[in-house]
């Protein structure tokens, strides 16, 4: 069989038309009702909203989001075909998340008064459609995710392109602050958050050919094992691309989010934890280097460690932001102002960067662990095919996909809830805005993909590969 | 998280990643830490910053319902561009102040604006379902509108009046307790305090907080309350003929001069010599001609305890609700009265001390000493006698009516018990309209309507007195009750600070314009 067959049996493209002949599509059948839940528990949100804030009921906005539902439950049928036994748990969480973000932008395009095409809600209720779209095809095109280690160069190359994007003049445009955003005509995208899948895809494919080499000990110190000088190059080309990224793109959390990406794939593959003190101190260096060098830094830096000072509150680019979102949220309480009515308009950027603030002042401290929760159960997740799966790459890639998503949401919202400084990275899947959708779809197709071929028991299988005759295989 | 044991694979992904799962079990602890720190633990100090704009900011997005007096609006919302959707407009600011309040944005509301304003943001309960009625049929969502007692004919006449005075009226039906009018001079215009514009709304505060003529005071319930003077008799009178052992004819020595008891002090009546002619004066002529010496004896013989009686009965000592959101309160009248956080629309208390030694007791049995009233409270002892004796609850609101059109509130007449005999009323009125008839009050007459009434001059030593009229027309079938003050003296010299000049023709406009109407 193909799948799970020793030497990498990689046909991937040509691959086998497996028919199995079992009680079929178990976890589909766990997975169906989560989604009607979600679905159910999003129609909710949205009916609080426009009642909490007092608003008139809006069709427009309801045909849309029936439009959207049946686009999930597509995604439902199609998994049915082609991954049956992908996890159950993936999509009802992101089509949770991404509801609760749509039911809060909405709330807030309210506020604005913004409706039609002018509404952030409908944007992302159409960004949301296409990306669910684009998670389709990706499964659709990806029928066995060993492929894409035989592409893992290429992945290198789009992502470094996709990090260079913004850098570029002309096409690159600067948004409070930070050059996160391409321009191209009429369309603006986040080129990072599709970087952060590519580099994933190459980390893996990368590690699980140089792990063993990197896992090599040269001499110990201090009781650690530290790696052969010659070994260190990778780490410091991520590095200094890192360093890169900090000062033209000027934003931590993105630096940040690649060299922890890199630094977490690198241990979970070669188990040396010396590459992750050596990593650390390199970034902590470079992170004050830039603090004392760079103004810009500099200013976020105390904006944080000094929030309420009037001087920075009162500064443009200063600590405004950050401390009206913690006002927003100490409003919300323990059980929150009730969607609708709160008044998360105030905080500047609610629907993007803030989309956490704007949840947490309506929900309270409950919502927002709920969201944690949920969001933490979609690194688990991720997580789970880094335990169970059958092949290194697939292994390490989730765990990749896994914990950049976990380390975005730490910079996000730990920016918002004052742990770290503030930085330019959006919540997935909740905040508003076209490109982190995509991205965060193809990482739900992604891990989906991965996920189908762990086999989740002893079982029968009958497979007919291409133009053999059907056997029987008892396996595990 | 729920991991699956990790397999031994030999790689030690398994093993790495167990660890890298707790790094991220750490780094989402720190979220679930500083999200209950900043929503619990600290939430108090970020909500009392003065810089947060969300405390003052609530409920500004609905639309607020209207406060009418007979359909018409004398408050109400209308939309605007900008962050706060919809600007408070009082078309008639200055007459209604007293009633609507003002609405501003830093929340500190006043009048039926803030007894009512959950109603009028449709914020109660019972609204909330006519919010999401409004919410599925597509209607703008609006706050309820109250409907106030007040007739706007009578509150014009009541304003017009009471002319440049600094005072108060109040007229109400004797029957129900509806407050018709309800004038306060000097005021202000709530459309300044209304205004999006916060410093324009600090400076106008600033500007009346500081306005010695206090503009902001509602002086025909709230406020220093001013001694009662001799309208006060009729709650002595009263004392007196319910205690049974007095009747209208029951007469007093009728000195010139009287000096008080264990007191150096002698009082005299109002005209300087005896009341009337002969060595005995009446009850019913102590009233109609408003003399203190007999009033003094009268009270002197009762002593205070009765009289005390008698006027927490009439609602001495008592806050009352005129928005009827809350029942009344009672004070003991004592110095260690706490002052009690009260809700918007409830009138300062009357007092009547509860201890008093016998010449204080005698200065009290026309209206001196400690005693004090407002406007409210004397209407409310007149509207007594006029309504054979039973007390209603003043009442400011009739029902306040979602956008729906349906009724959430109903304010019924509600009695505050029977405080006078019926007898003890028709000997009263008897008396009143002895007085406007051929006494004090002969400037309240009305021709061909019979008018019960009563004067008060409260001299307040060297400061200019306070003026007062009480009465109700017509006496036979009393429908309107008016209590008016005239406080500073009317502005006048002191030999010209005259109730039957000042404050009885105001009353006088007032009872005859519902009868003429």
């Amino acid at each position: 069989m193909p799948r799970g067959s020793s030497g990498g049996g990689v046909s991937a493209l040509t691959g086998a038309i497996v028919v199995k002949l079992r009680k079929p599509a178990r976890l589909r059948n766990i997975e169906a009702p989560f989604i009607l839940g979600a679905i159910l528990l999003v129609a909710g949100a949205i009916a609080l909203v426009e009642v909490g804030a007092g608003a008139a009921f809006d069709a427009m906005l309801s045909w849309e989001l029936i439009g959207l539902a049946v686009v999930v439950i597509a995604l439902h049928v199609v998994l049915r075909v082609v991954a049956p036994d992908a996890d159950p748990f993936v999509v009802p969480i992101a089509v949770l998340l991404g509801g609760l973000g749509i039911a809060e932008i909405h709330r807030l395009d309210l506020a604005a008064g913004l409706s039609g095409w002018d509404a952030y809600a409908t944007r992302q209720v159409v960004w949301t459609a296409i990306a669910l779209v684009l998670a389709v095809a990706t499964l659709l095109v990806i029928r066995n995710h060993r492929v894409l280690a035989r592409y893992r160069y290429l992945a290198m190359l789009v992502g470094i392109v996709l990090l260079v994007l913004p850098m570029l003049p002309g096409i690159g445009k600067e948004v409070n602050g930070a050059r996160l955003w391409v321009e191209l005509g009429p369309m603006s995208f986040q080129p990072g958050e599709f970087a952060k899948v590519a580099l994933a895809i190459f980390f893996a494919g990368y590690l699980v050919t140089a792990r063993d080499s990197l896992s090599m000990v040269s001499t110990r110190f201090l009781g650690m094992r530290l790696p052969r000088a010659r070994d260190l190059g990778p780490i410091l080309v991520v590095f200094a691309a890192s360093m890169v990224v900090l000062v033209v793109q000027r934003d931590l959390g993105t630096a940040l989010l690649y060299f922890g990406l890199f630094l977490g794939m690198l241990y979970v593959a070669t188990g040396r934890a010396s590459w992750i003190v050596i990593g650390l101190l390199l970034f902590a260096g470079g992170a004050i280097a830039a603090s004392q060098l760079l103004g810009y830094v500099n200013s976020r830096f105390a904006a944080w460690l000094d929030a309420f000072n009037p001087e920075h509150f009162d500064a443009i680019g200063g600590s405004y932001q950050l401390v009206v979102g913690m006002f927003g949220l100490a409003a919300g309480g323990t059980f929150g102002t009730g969607l609708g009515r709160g008044r998360p308009d105030i905080t500047p950027l609610a629907e993007s960067d803030f989309i956490m603030a704007a949840l947490g002042e309506e929900l309270g401290l409950v919502g927002v662990f709920a969201i944690l929760a949920l969001l933490l159960l979609f690194v688990g997740r991720a997580f789970r095919i880094g335990f169970a799966g059958t092949d290194d790459f697939g292994r390490l890639l989730a765990v990749g996909l896994g914990f950049a998503f976990a380390l975005q949401v730490f910079v996000v919202v730990g920016g918002v809830t004052r742990v770290i400084p503030l930085t330019g990275l959006t919540t997935p899947f909740l905040a508003a805005g076209g490109s982190s959708l995509v991205a965060n779809w193809i990482i739900v197709a992604l891990l989906l993909r991965l996920s189908d071929a762990i086999r989740t028991g002893p079982r029968i299988v009958i497979e007919s590969a291409s133009g053999d005759q059907p056997r029987l295989v008892v396996g595990a | 998280m729920t991991l699956r044991p990790p397999q031994d694979d030999g790689s030690g992904i398994a093993r790495n990643l167990r660890r890298i799962s707790v790094v991220v079990v750490a780094m989402f602890a720190s979220l679930f830490v500083a999200a209950s720190v900043i929503q619990v633990g600290v939430a108090d100090d970020l909500r009392g910053d003065e810089r947060n704009r969300r405390t003052t900011l609530t409920n500004q997005n609905v639309n607020r319902g209207p406060i009418l007096v007979q359909g018409e609006p004398i408050a109400y919302s209308v939309a605007t561009e900008g962050e706060i959707r919809y600007q408070r407009v009082y078309p008639n600011p200055l007459l209604y102040a007293p009633i609507t309040g003002r609405y501003t944005l830093d929340g500190l509301n006043t009048g039926l604006e803030a007894a009512y304003d959950d109603y009028l943001t449709a914020s109660t309960g019972g609204q909330f379902f006519d919010l999401a009625g409004a919410v599925l049929t597509g209607r703008e969502p609006q706050g309820a509108a109250v409907e106030t007692t007040i007739d706007p004919m009578l509150q014009q006449v009541a304003w017009d009046a009471l002319g440049g005075y600094t005072g108060a009226v109040v007229a109400l039906e004797p029957k129900t307790g509806r407050i018709l009018a309800m004038v306060s001079k000097p005021t202000y215009d709530p459309n300044l305090l209304a205004s999006h514009d916060s410093a324009s709304v600090e400076a106008a505060y600033d500007a009346l907080a500081d306005d010695p003529g206090e503009p902001l005071i509602n002086r025909a319930m709230n406020g220093d309350l001013d001694p009662p003077g001799s309208t006060f008799k009729l709650v002595v009178a009263a004392a007196a003929l319910e205690s049974g052992r007095y009747t209208p004819d029951s007469t007093f020595p009728n000195p010139g001069s009287l000096q008080l008891p264990q007191s150096s002090s002698v009082i005299y009546n109002s005209s300087g010599g005896a009341c009337g002619g002969g060595d005995t004066v009446s009850l019913l002529d102590a009233i109609r001609l408003s003399c203190n010496i007999p009033m003094a004896e009268l009270a002197g013989e009762l002593g205070y305890v009765p009289i005390k009686d008698e006027a927490r009965q009439l609602g001495f000592c008592h806050s009352y609700d005129v928005a009827r959101l809350h029942d009344p309160i009672e004070y003991g009248c004592t110095p260690e009265d706490n002052a009690i956080d009260l809700s918007p629309m409830y009138s300062t208390y009357s007092w009547y001390p509860a201890v008093l030694d016998a010449p204080r007791t005698m200065l009290s049995g026309f209206g001196q000493d400690e005693v004090r009233a407002s406007p409210l409270q004397m209407a409310m002892v007149s509207a007594a006698i006029a309504n054979g004796g039973v007390l209603m609850a003043p009442t400011l609101v009739d029902e306040v009516i979602a956008s729906d059109q349906s009724q959430l509130v109903t304010v019924e007449p509600q009695s505050l018990g029977q405080p006078l005999s019926t007898p003890t009323a028709q000997a009263l009125t008897a008396m009143m309209v002895a007085s406007v008839d051929s006494g004090a009050a002969t400037n309240a007459a009305i021709e061909g309507v019979t008018v019960a009434g009563k004067t008060g001059t409260a001299e307040n030593g060297a400061n200019p007195y306070t003026l007062w009229f009480t009465g109700f027309a017509p006496a036979e079938d009393p429908q309107i009750v008016v209590a008016v003050v005239v406080q500073e003296g009317g502005g006048l010299p002191q030999d010209e600070q005259l109730s039957s000049t000042l404050s009885a023709p105001v009353g006088r406009a007032v009872l005859e314009a519902w009868m003429r109407r």
